[in-house]
């Protein structure tokens, strides 16, 4: 079957409920893996412990985006190609990235306080991400400003394509700005600047995160499409009443 | 010491975020199980009263 026929929602909703539980089983057992590599990764030679917040920190930073780049996708989607589940998919998604967003926002002032001595500053990286948690916030209330669905969708996928300009911002920022947040030491030219006994944590975290996001995704869509379903039907149900207009 | 590790003067804050981590996630995953749950049954209920989907009724008609 190609991924075209995914487009049907009633197929979608067969690939979901076959694909979970075992996508459930594999994010259990990358948590574990990670979990347990993060208890057993050493401390930094300057940070000392405070070096595993990093391993929570990073990847709802990578995934903050990620969730972005998801629903922009989705965007096009909507607006070109009109694809029946690309709304579908955005809506799914923007609760999912403000929830990644706001866990690196607060992961990052935990660890901010005990190594700058604050727990927010106004630099470049911190606001970009700050504005970027705003923007999750705002689609979510566009969702549920517009009553009709597909009329939604267009606005959010206005609204969403507009806002990706903050995407390389977020990631190009501690290069562009002087700014107190670190530069990147992960993917960056040249390869990492961390030792493997903590990088290879934090990748396993990152893997394991990515996987609960994608599981988290599929089963928010499924009970999107489900939640159309049961609009539909009330509208059915409210035509066929009697003294309807129709 | 927590769990057997030794996280040195800022345990507090280690301890915080994994603390608010596992909260936010456990309501994330609660969320959408409880929504999927409520969705089902909502679907069942209009069902149950007869009102089904013109795909559905077209397959009824052919059967």
């Amino acid at each position: 079957m190609a991924l075209i026929d995914y487009a049907n929602p009633t197929r979608f909703l067969g690939f979901a409920e076959r694909v979970l539980p075992w996508l459930i089983g594999i994010t259990a057992l990358a948590f574990v893996a990670g979990l347990y590599l993060t208890q057993g990764a050493p401390d930094d030679y300057q940070q000392g412990a405070t070096v595993k917040i990093m391993f929570l920190h990073v990847p709802t930073a990578w995934l903050s985006m990620f969730g972005w780049i998801v629903m922009s996708i989705a965007a096009l989607g909507t607006l070109v190609w009109r694809h029946p589940l690309a709304d579908v998919a955005a809506k799914a998604a923007a609760p999912l990235g403000a929830a990644f967003t706001f866990l690196c926002l607060t992961t990052g002032s935990l660890w901010g306080r005990p190594m700058w001595g604050t727990y927010w500053v106004w630099d470049a990286r911190l606001t970009s991400e700050l504005v970027l948690f705003l923007m999750y916030l705002g689609v979510i209330a566009l969702w549920h400003t517009v009553e009709e669905p597909s009329r939604a969708a267009r606005a959010v996928a206005i609204l969403t394509l507009v806002g990706a300009i903050n995407i390389p911002i977020i990631k190009w920022s501690v290069d562009w700005w002087n700014t107190l947040h670190q530069p990147a030491s992960v993917v960056k030219l040249g390869g990492p600047a961390i030792h493997p006994a903590i990088l290879t944590p934090l990748l396993v975290m990152a893997v394991a995160f990515t996987l609960l996001f994608v599981t988290l995704h599929i089963a928010a869509m499924r009970n999107e499409i489900l939640r159309r379903r049961v609009r539909s039907l009330m509208l059915l149900r409210a035509q066929a009443a009697p003294g309807s207009a129709s | 010491m927590i769990f057997g590790m030794d996280l040195g003067p800022h345990a507090d804050f280690i301890v915080a975020a994994y603390a608010i981590a596992a909260v936010v996630l456990v309501l994330m995953i609660g969320w959408i199980v409880l929504d999927h749950r409520a969705q089902k049954q909502k679907l069942a209920a209009l069902e149950s009263q007869g009102v089904t989907r013109r795909s559905e009724r077209a397959v009824e008609r052919l059967a």
